[in-house]
């Protein structure tokens, strides 16, 4: 069995996967989505596709709030950046995510201040630090890193900061959930649930995925053992024709989530009427914009925002490949004029999207000496 | 021979630098040294030997205390956390190859690397 010597519990590894054998029998196929890109680049890196028997299919879900993002939005905030006083502050993740002209690394070349931060608090520090700049911090993630976003403009209102503000792209994972089962052509048994989005939101807001549309979910933590162990958990409950959401990563995930970093989010945020999601299109309340108390710090009040939008090329199937109707390597574009060095669709992004992470992973395996499947 | 299967991957080294993982996504585990005297919100973690000063404050209904290990995400600490589970996440960050990421976002706090 491929990397099991190498897992620190191999006995214990092989007995999941034997496990999940039992349970899966050849009669029938399962089709189970991991909504969180962490697990989706962890499932490759391990290469449990591997050790899941062939009639375990995972389908890699919208969870990678890179590779969701529009490109219209990365336009909108270098346009902010253009001006001579801004400062562009970003995590590293979005450095050489393209926009239309360019990503934010090329901007900087052509002399645009740009800046990456490990966390908004650095953005705000970054203001303190340029009184006679203003830092727009280009906020992007779900409900994992918009909590310390929101604190972070709580602190900047409570100290006066003025020449700071936030672009804000957060979203949300459960609408981008309810759009893929609203899809038509969906056609899903289970779901991995998210780890650290989980850690915040807890586990209740999923409850609606069993009771009202009859789907298991288990919230996993990402460790390959972690992973074996939801899958276990998600064929017990289809196998006894039941759905509940159920919780592996009890020794991180709190059942009520992190209500302090909720009260943050309810303080400074309020959810869009509706949000575009490369790949899934509009969706509504799905993201969180600044409300009109922070009106101050929120970039898009305070400058004029061009509202650009970029439609994906209509040969990219980025949306087919999200809703697991295709897999990556169908779409006509795939290795070809889609590459990670050359994205053109939202999942070839980041390495957490599934082509990328596809391409990255199981694409060079061909290139490797084969191994050998022994479970 | 553990980690061969994985360095394997890397030789090309794809993805795995600025523009690679969403490190967002992954918490990294840090304990408490001590919490600052003027700010109750703001302590000094030690993770794997590295000293930075990170934010409490979306921990304000279980404050930890010097000594307690923490998830961290962008500089803030999301939840409490055993020493097992700290290890553990330490050793999935290796496995999935993100441990240099971790530390360079740790160095990073504070705007205290070269930007």
């Amino acid at each position: 069995m491929r990397f099991v010597d190498e897992f620190r519990e191999p006995a214990l590894i092989s007995k999941a996967a034997e496990e999940i054998r039992r349970l899966t029998g050849t009669e029938r196929h399962y089709r189970m989505m991991e909504v969180c890109g962490g697990h989706t680049h962890a499932i490759y890196r391990f290469g449990l596709k591997d050790i899941l028997p062939e009639n375990i299919e995972l389908i890699h879900g919208p969870g990678c709030p890179v590779c969701v993002l529009p490109m219209g939005r990365i336009d909108d905030g270098l346009s902010i950046a253009q001006r001579s006083d801004v400062i562009f502050a970003a995590f590293g993740d979005m450095m050489r995510v393209p926009g239309t002209q360019g990503s934010p690394l090329e901007h900087k070349a052509r002399g645009m201040d740009v800046r990456i931060v490990y966390s908004p608090s650095d953005a705000l520090k970054l203001a303190r630090l340029n009184p006679d700049k203003h830092v727009m911090f280009f906020a992007i993630g779900f409900e994992t890193t918009a909590p310390s976003t929101a604190l972070t403009m709580m602190r900047a209102k409570a100290e006066g900061v003025g020449n700071f503000s936030v672009f804000c792209n957060h979203v949300t994972i459960i609408p981008a959930i309810r759009a893929i089962l609203d899809s038509p052509d969906m056609r899903l048994d289970a779901f991995i649930g998210p780890g650290h989005v989980s850690t915040v939101i807890g586990c209740r807001p999923y409850e609606w995925i069993a009771q009202n549309e009859r789907k298991p979910i288990v919230v996993s933590g990402f460790e390959p053992l972690d992973m074996l162990q939801s899958i276990v958990m998600l064929l017990r409950q289809l196998k006894a024709g039941e759905a509940k959401v159920e919780n592996q990563y009890k020794r991180v995930v709190p059942w009520e989530g992190n209500r302090a970093a909720l009260r943050a989010m309810a303080e400074v945020f309020q959810l869009r009427p509706y949000f575009e999601w490369r790949g899934l299109g509009f969706i509504s309340q799905s993201a969180l914009r600044v409300n009109d108390k922070y009106a101050e710090w929120d970039a898009e009040q305070r400058f004029a925002v061009p509202g650009i939008r970029v439609t994906d090329p209509k040969a990219a199937q980025c949306g087919e490949v999200l809703k697991g109707v295709l897999k990556p390597h169908q779409c006509k574009l795939f290795g070809r004029e889609c590459t990670p060095e050359h994205p053109i669709g939202a999942l070839m992004v980041s390495s957490e999207g599934s082509c990328a992470a596809y391409h990255n992973y199981e694409h060079r395996k061909a290139g490797m000496v084969s191994l050998n499947s022994v479970a | 021979m553990a980690g061969t299967g994985f360095s394997r991957m890397d030789e090309d080294g794809t993805n795995h630098d600025v523009a690679g993982g969403c490190r967002m996504c992954l918490a990294i585990p840090g304990k408490i040294v001590e919490i600052s005297s003027d700010n109750q919100d703001s302590a000094l973690v030690d993770v794997v030997g590295v000293r930075r000063k990170i934010d409490l404050g979306l921990l304000q209904d279980d404050k930890p205390a010097p000594g307690d290990w923490v998830l961290i995400h962008v500089g803030f600490a999301m939840s409490k956390i055993s020493e097992q589970d700290a290890a553990d996440q330490m050793n999935t960050l290796w496995m999935l190859g993100e441990i240099d990421g971790a530390m360079q976002e740790i160095q990073g706090y504070g705007l205290e690397d070269v930007n």
